[in-house]
């Protein structure tokens, strides 16, 4: 038993690793769409990781050991998270190993060292990026702690896994504090992974970006795990999102077949098609904001979450 | 009764997205958007309108559901977009107000609202009394709007949107107000647009802007 749990947390880790680079390939295909541009493959974000690998990496003369070694880090990080965010199931080992603040904790520590790299070769544009995503993310990390507070509040539990099991013993339930916590979620998501109200992930413009400036240093593998890693990011976001929203299909404690998690996973994809079409959606309507306005961004996504625990404690549902 | 199991959960629901919108209106600068924004808000109105009538089976609010549909949802929106395409204030946007501090001061009054709201709602025997709170925190924050915003069209949205935070007052704790004071309301509603239109030609021929800042001055220099 404890053995098939196991394989089963492999497997989440895999499938995690495998289809991150789809869903990023997806969204960009539904953005060429919706902007009348003729969409790229969906394959084409595996072509440029495999390009990417077989290059030869050129590094800065002034490198110290951290910039090296932070894409391993950065990519391990993410595939950690992906193993602790129950995207499948719940009863598995390491979707037990931490809560939802630790994987919160988790995130920062990649940017951390996102951010120290940036900084380690010295250019203006690395350090740029470097302080400009710390603000993104130390703007976004308390709307973040909101959000799940809001779901904390609902189920009694800071553990992802105990509020998806705490929703389907209570499936009718529609809390109205959902809603601002969505909301909410949604521009955390689109702010920390360099979406487009806060960045363009497509662009290299040097003034505007954000991400794309503290990875202009890195080539070859390491620029491919970093791609690899913000797209792992973005899909583990996504799943978190799927976690406290929509936690339908998700395999639950003593319901774990075969069958189960088959209808898991379908429901995972058919979540990740929605979710990239309606994300795709929202970065085609809206224009980059100007720097200056991301804060008022973020603080407004801060405060959607606090009406969120406040609609709670008025209109709440009463779990028994 | 498996009827009513859902009723009460999808009433807040629609309570929590009016709020939502409230939220929403207060966030935006452009006034075509806020337009918008208004006739979002009068089909949540109009489905919670709809929803209560089901629920209460009172056929009286069915009507009052379908005069919210055809004035907030369609009326409203459409004179009010004619007015700004013919005011050529398409692209007007508000530069003075700090959003964040708006939206600050509008949680204060969230909360102040739904402290209000409590001893008010345990007192009422409606199924909906809890989204009272909801429908004076609507109300005050279309007041908020109303005292931040320096222009006309929006001024005039922030009281339509006030309106409907009364109306839907109305519903959630009573069922609503005999069909004749309904009518009555529309009615001055609608008047009361078409005046307003009027003035913002008005104002605009006076100083060349729909800037109401302009009005505090007695007169020129």
């Amino acid at each position: 038993m404890r053995d098939i749990t196991v394989v089963r947390q492999f497997g989440e880790v895999v499938l995690a690793i495998a289809i991150a680079p789809l869903f990023v390939g997806w969204i960009a295909q539904c953005r060429a769409w919706m902007q009348n541009r003729s969409a790229p493959l969906l394959r084409q974000t595996y072509r440029m990781l495999r390009k990417l690998f077989d290059k030869d990496a050129a590094m800065a003369a002034t490198a110290s050991p951290l910039f090296r070694t932070t894409p391993y880090i950065l990519f391990g990080t993410m595939v950690l998270a992906a193993a602790i965010i129950p995207s499948l199931a719940t009863d598995l080992p390491f979707a037990h190993a931490a809560d939802a603040i630790a994987l919160i904790g988790l995130f920062a520590t990649a940017r951390v060292f996102l951010s120290l790299a940036a900084m380690d070769i010295g250019t203006a544009f690395g350090t740029m990026g470097a302080r400009r995503e710390m603000m993104v993310g130390f703007l976004a990390e308390p709307a973040l702690l909101m959000v799940l507070f809001n779901a904390f509040l609902l189920y009694g539990s800071t553990a992802l896994p105990s509020l998806v099991d705490g929703y389907r013993a209570h499936p009718t339930v529609i809390d109205p504090s959902a809603i601002f916590a969505a909301v909410a979620f949604v521009m955390v998501l689109l702010a920390e992974n360099a979406r487009i109200p806060i960045d363009n992930p497509a662009t290299h413009l040097e003034l505007t970006m954000i991400h794309e400036a503290a990875l202009l240093e890195y080539s070859a593998r390491h620029l491919a795990l970093l791609e690899w890693a913000s797209g792992l990011k973005l899909f583990n976001y996504a799943c978190i999102g799927f976690a406290l929203f929509l936690p339908w299909g998700i395999a639950t404690n003593g319901a774990d077949s075969g069958t189960a998690l088959l209808i898991s996973i379908a429901a995972l994809l058919a979540k990740l098609v929605v979710a990239g079409a309606a994300l795709a959606l929202v970065e085609s309507l809206s224009a980059k904001l100007r720097i200056f306005r991301a804060p008022e961004f973020l603080a407004m996504a801060f405060l959607l979450a606090v009406l969120g625990l406040l609609v709670h404690l008025l209109l709440g549902t009463k779990l028994a | 009764m498996t009827a009513h199991a859902y009723t009460v959960p999808i009433l807040n629901l629609l309570a929590a997205c009016l709020l939502l919108i409230s939220f929403a209106m207060l966030s935006r600068r452009r006034t075509q958007r806020l337009v918008t924004l208004f006739a979002w808000q009068g089909t949540i109105l109009f489905l919670s309108t709809c929803l209560v009538a089901y629920s209460s089976g009172l056929r009286e609010i069915y009507y009052s559901a379908a005069l919210t549909l055809l004035l907030k949802v369609i009326g409203l929106p459409l004179i009010l977009h004619r007015l700004i395409y013919r005011l050529g204030a398409q692209w007007d946007s508000e530069t003075v107000v700090n959003i964040p501090l708006t939206m600050l001061v509008g949680l204060v009054l969230v909360i102040f609202a739904f402290g209000l709201a409590q001893p008010i709602s345990m007192m009422a025997t409606t199924i909906t009394r809890n989204t009272l709170g909801i429908a004076l925190a609507v109300i005050l924050l279309s007041f908020l709007m109303m005292i931040t915003r320096r222009k006309a069209v929006t001024q005039v949205i922030g009281f339509l949107a006030m309106e409907n935070g009364l109306f839907f007052a109305a519903t959630s704790a009573t069922y609503g107000m005999p069909m004749v004071v309904e009518l009555g309301i529309a009615l001055d509603l609608l008047v009361g647009v078409f005046i307003l239109g009027l003035f913002f030609f008005q104002i605009r021929e006076q100083f060349e802007s729909l800037d109401l800042s302009n009005l505090e001055s007695l007169k020129e220099d």
